[in-house]
């Protein structure tokens, strides 16, 4: 492309009817979300009319034992599926990307199921999965209760982590492993010491993914939760279905703010990886 | 990148082949496949009592799912995700097409500007739209402090802006615009721009290019980006169950239903399944035009 100042014919964003389209998307975009923070911080039950600031609708989430102890169920589940989605997804990418084996188109094509599968489907699947074939036993102490869930999560996110530590796996210089194993390291030392220390940009960035995919879902979580098993998204989807109140606001407010936070450090981990290839 | 990487056989060295591949195949077997075809088989099931089905091989789900009743709601389903996917392309296109042409600062602003509600939980957005959109809303509540201003005109009724298939197509788009926007950028960023400049150079106007040359073009990634907005779409649940009324279900309302209050799962698990053949059916779609598209490209 020829550089320079002016205009040039494809400076697309320069010509206004454009820029006014840009404008019009990004209003539809985040309108709604920008009132949704606002109207947390609204000193009145209503949600259209600004009254002033206030944080009563947070001091009165905190009292609300169910929704603190849903806020925990989500981040014990998020956690325990992160765990389970990173080693699984892992050892997939390995598999796939060391071994050719007959079945290896098959079983790539399985492993992209999960991400395409409509999620009600899963959903159901797991609820009868759960409750017809393989009862989850209700009665058990927190957190084995959330066994269940944790293992939907993490068979719909290992998916992902397997997707990107593959994507890293690319860049993993084979002779490196190949320079090892002639001066006669294991195959476990070569996994620990050369692999995993290449792979640790991808596996931040996968377990994140995971942890946020588990954060987020409801569709699937909906169906595998059940009276003592509350999530946050089921707790708030309650509470939406109830009344539309500011602190229903003020706690889909505390989760933006968690997962923005969560992708803007994955987001961050790459630049820095990124830049550090390019260095 | 020196090196690469020599693909081995299991025999070389069965150990790690087992560890690494043991884990996820089992797991994949037991808790995706499983679960699916149990829901599989149960879509040839009878019920006997309330939770004893009898999968006795029938196709009665299936008669059941196709009787105008559920037919309406499947045919409805697939006319909102076409819809949606119609109106996300035109509010998209031009989107993609100044990222596209952005300076590479501006252009990662504003893919993070597209990413962001993308990150956003579905549920929190579809609710962040059930505010704007209600009786009371934001808009309504607009629209009536402007009627006020005016005298003499009478009492102002609100718009009837949730509760219908207006709202349901709404949150679809809404919810769904950055799975349009991303493929469509991807597509257009890979375009060989002097061909677009020559374009304009000899005197064809910034629509007909845009028709002519830049939609031929990158027409692979258009469809892909077709296939990746209406498969979602198509499933969604919460946009028809928080801002639908009684008549814009569906399908996975439906689906809902049968599972969780009216109990039928064989009939249910049907209709999961002509869900799944659905997406199946588009998918496979979307790998027959990039595979044509990638020989099309080696014939060059």
């Amino acid at each position: 492309m020829s550089g320079g100042m002016r205009t040039g014919p494809l400076d697309y964003l320069a010509r206004w009817p454009l820029r006014l389209w840009l404008a019009g998307v990004g209003l539809f975009l985040y309108l709604p979300l920008v009132a949704l923070v606002a109207f947390s911080f609204n000193d009145s039950k209503r949600t259209t009319v600004w009254r002033g600031f206030t944080l009563d609708w947070y001091a009165q989430l905190w009292e609300d034992g169910e929704l603190v102890a849903a806020f925990g169920n989500s981040l014990v589940i998020a956690a325990a599926s992160t765990l389970i989605s990173l080693v699984l997804g892992t050892a997939a990418a390995l598999l796939l990307w060391r071994f050719r084996f007959a079945g290896k188109s098959v079983l790539e094509a399985v492993l992209g199921l999960p991400i395409v599968v409509p999620e009600i489907c899963l959903g159901v699947a797991f609820l009868v999965f759960f409750t017809a074939i393989v009862p989850w036993p209700t009665e058990l102490p927190w957190p084995a209760n959330l066994g269940a869930i944790i293992i939907a999560h993490a068979t719909f996110s290992f998916s992902f982590v397997a997707l990107v530590v593959r994507a890293r796996l690319a860049s993993f210089d084979g002779a490196l492993a190949e320079a090892a194993r002639d001066l006669g390291a294991g195959e476990w030392l070569i996994f620990r010491d050369i692999m995993v220390p290449h792979l640790v940009p991808g596996l931040v960035a996968g377990a994140l993914l995971a942890f946020t995919l588990s954060l987020d879902d409801f569709v699937i979580t909906f169906f595998t939760s059940g009276p003592d098993t509350i999530t946050f998204p089921i707790k708030v989807y309650s509470m939406v279905r109830f009344s539309v109140t500011p602190a229903v606001n003020a706690a889909s407010t505390l989760l933006i703010l968690l997962t923005a936070a969560l992708t803007a450090l994955a987001l961050w981990l790459q630049g820095a990886d990124i830049a550090k290839q390019a260095a | 990148m020196s090196g690469g990487n020599q693909e081995q056989r299991p025999g070389q060295a069965p150990g790690v082949f087992a560890a690494v591949g043991l884990p996820p195949i089992v797991w994949l077997a037991a808790l995706f496949i499983a679960p699916l075809a149990v829901i599989w088989a149960y879509s040839f099931g009878e019920n006997r009592t309330l939770v004893d089905i009898a999968i006795t091989g029938n196709w009665g789900s299936y008669a059941r799912a196709l009787k105008p009743l559920y037919l309406a709601i499947l045919l409805k389903s697939l006319g909102f995700a076409a819809l949606t996917t119609l109106i996300c392309f035109i509010l998209g296109l031009p989107v993609a097409l100044a990222i596209s042409f952005a300076s590479p600062r501006a252009k990662l602003l504003l893919l993070l500007a597209v990413m962001l509600p993308f990150w956003t939980n579905l549920l929190i957005r579809t609710y962040a739209l059930m505010a704007i959109l209600r009786t009371e809303g934001l808009i309504n509540s607009a629209l009536g402090g402007l009627w006020g201003l005016v005298p003499g005109l009478p009492p102002f009724e609100p718009l009837p802006l949730i509760n219908n298939n207006f709202a349901v197509v709404v949150g679809l788009v809404y919810v769904h615009l950055p799975f349009m926007v991303l493929p469509l950028y991807a597509a257009l960023d890979r375009l060989d721009r002097s061909l677009i400049e020559a374009s304009l150079d000899l005197g064809a106007g910034h629509v007909a290019t845009l028709w002519r040359v830049v939609v031929p073009m990158a027409l692979p990634g258009i469809i892909s980006g077709i296939i990746i907005t209406f498969i979602p779409a198509l499933g969604a649940y919460l946009a028809p169950d928080l801002l639908g009324g009684t008549n814009s279900q569906m399908i996975a309302n439906v689906i809902e239903r049968q599972f969780r209050s009216a109990n039928d799962w064989p009939f249910g698990a049907a209709l999961s399944f002509l869900l799944m053949y659905l997406t199946f059916a588009a998918l496979l779609l979307q790998s027959l035009v990039s595979r044509r598209s990638a020989a099309r490209e080696a014939q060059r």
